[in-house]
C-alpha cells in the first residue's frame, strides 16, 4: 500500500476554472433561485411570491404526467439499449479490416445532430412519402404518429435506440477488447460454455463501462428535447411531451419565468440526485476492486 | 447586481451556504476529515455527509411544500436536525 501525501494547496490550481464556472453556471443558477420565489415583470416591478410557484409546479397534473412519462421513456430506452448494445459488441469482429469497417458503420448515427435525427425520422415515418410510413401501411397497419400515441411512442423509442445504442456498443466493445486472451484460454481448458464465458468473464469486466454507459444514456434521455420536438412536437395531445419541452413551453412560449424557474430547480434536483447515486456507485465499485487487490 | 433580482430570503439562503462552505474549509484545515462508516451504507467524509444532508434537505422541503399543508419552517427545522444527525452519526 502506497501512502499518498495529500496536499490541499493543489486546489488553488482549480481557481481559474472555479471563476469561469461561477460566471457560466453558479451566478445564473443563483438568479434562477431568485426568480423562483418572485413574479418578475421588469427591472422595477416584481412581487415576492415565496413558495407559491413550487407549490403550483409540484401539484400541476400536466407536469406530473410529463415527469412520469420522462421516467418511463428513460427506463424503456435503457432496457432496450443496454442489452442490445452488449449483444452488438459481442457480435462485432475482433480484428482486421472488418473490425474497422464495422466500427465506422456503427458510429455513424452518433455523428448526426439531434434535430437532424428528428427530421430524418419525420420524413422516414410519413404516410405519403416515408419509407417506414408507407411500408407499414402497405402491410396493412394504419401507422400514424400524429394520431396514434402508441405509434408516436414506439417511433420515438425506436429513433432513440437507433441513435444511441451505438454508444453502448462502442463502450462495451472497448471493454471487451481489454480482456486478456488468457481468460478465454482458461475458459476453453475448463470447457466453459459460451454463456458461462459471458456470465463470469465478459459481464464482470464490462461492469465499469456499463455503469458509465447507463449514466450517460440516462442523463441524456432524461433531458431529451430536439428529437421528439421535431418528430412529434410533443403530440398527439401531450402523449410525447417530455420535461424539457414542457419547460421550454413555459419559459419561452408563455414567458412564465417564476414558475419555470421553480420547475428548473426541481428538474435540476432530480438530475443531481441521480448523478450522485451513479457517481457514488462507480466510486464504490472501484474502491471495492482496489481493496480486493485489483487495479 | 440588480439584474439578479435578489430577495432577502434567497440572500440569507446563499449567505448561509457560503458560510457553511467557509466553515467546512476552515474545519478541514484545522482537523482534516477521516473517511468513516456510520449508519449510511457507504463510507463518507465530512463533505460527503454535508452534501447528502443538503440534498435531502432540498427534497424534504419539496415534499413539505408540495404535498402537505405544514409550514415550511417545519421542513427547515427537520432538515437542520437531519443534517446534524447525519454529520455526527452518518
Amino acid at each position: 500500500m502506497v501512502n499518498k501525501v495529500y496536499n490541499n494547496r493543489a486546489w488553488l490550481l482549480v481557481l481559474p476554472m472555479l471563476a469561469l464556472v461561477a460566471f457560466s453556471a453558479i451566478i445564473p443558477l443563483m438568479t434562477v433561485v431568485n426568480y423562483s420565489v418572485q413574479d418578475v415583470f421588469d427591472a422595477n416591478t416584481r412581487f415576492f411570491t415565496g413558495i407559491e410557484w413550487f407549490e403550483r409546479t409540484l401539484n400541476d397534473a400536466g407536469l406530473q404526467a410529463a415527469l412520469l412519462r420522462q421516467f418511463a421513456f428513460s427506463f424503456t430506452v435503457l432496457a432496450i439499449q443496454v442489452p442490445l448494445g452488449i449483444g452488438i459488441a459481442l457480435l462485432m469482429p475482433k480484428r482486421g479490416w472488418q473490425a474497422s469497417a464495422v466500427l465506422i458503420l456503427i458510429t455513424l448515427p452518433l455523428l448526426i445532430p439531434w434535430n437532424v435525427v428528428g427530421s430524418i425520422w419525420q420524413i422516414f415515418t410519413r404516410g405519403d412519402i416515408g419509407l417506414m410510413g408507407v411500408g407499414l401501411r402497405e402491410l396493412g397497419y394504419g401507422y400514424n404518429i400524429t394520431r396514434n400515441p402508441v405509434d408516436a411512442w414506439a417511433t420515438i423509442v425506436l429513433m432513440d435506440v437507433w441513435h444511441w445504442t451505438p454508444l453502448i456498443a462502442l463502450l462495451c466493445y472497448s471493454g471487451l477488447r481489454s480482456i486478456p486472451e488468457a481468460y478465454y484460454q482458461a475458459a476453453r481448458i475448463d470447457r466453459a460454455s459460451k454463456w458461462a464465458v459471458f456470465r463470469y468473464i465478459q459481464l464482470p469486466k464490462l461492469t465499469n463501462v456499463l455503469v458509465i454507459g447507463v449514466l450517460l444514456r440516462f442523463m441524456h434521455s432524461f433531458m431529451i428535447y430536439a428529437e421528439p420536438f421535431v418528430l412529434t412536437g410533443g403530440g398527439p395531445g401531450s402523449s410525447t411531451t417530455f420535461l424539457s419541452q414542457s419547460l421550454a413551453t413555459m419559459a419561452i412560449g408563455q414567458q412564465d419565468l417564476g414558475p419555470s424557474a421553480a420547475f428548473s430547480l426541481i428538474y435540476f434536483l432530480i438530475i443531481l440526485l441521480v448523478c450522485w447515486v451513479f457517481y457514488t456507485a462507480i466510486m464504490n465499485m472501484q474502491k471495492d476492486k482496489a481493496e480486493r487487490g485489483g487495479v | 447586481m440588480a439584474w439578479m433580482v435578489w430577495t432577502l430570503p434567497t440572500a440569507v439562503f446563499f449567505s448561509t451556504i457560503a458560510a457553511i462552505l467557509a466553515g467546512m474549509t476552515a474545519w478541514e484545515v484545522i482537523s482534516p476529515t477521516v473517511e468513516r462508516k456510520g449508519f449510511l451504507p457507504i463510507a463518507t467524509t465530512r463533505g460527503d455527509r454535508l452534501f447528502i444532508g443538503l440534498l435531502s434537505a432540498a427534497y424534504i422541503h419539496l415534499i413539505v411544500v408540495g404535498f402537505t399543508d405544514i409550514t415550511i419552517w417545519f421542513a427547515l427545522a427537520l432538515s437542520v436536525v437531519w443534517l446534524l444527525i447525519l454529520m455526527r452519526w452518518g
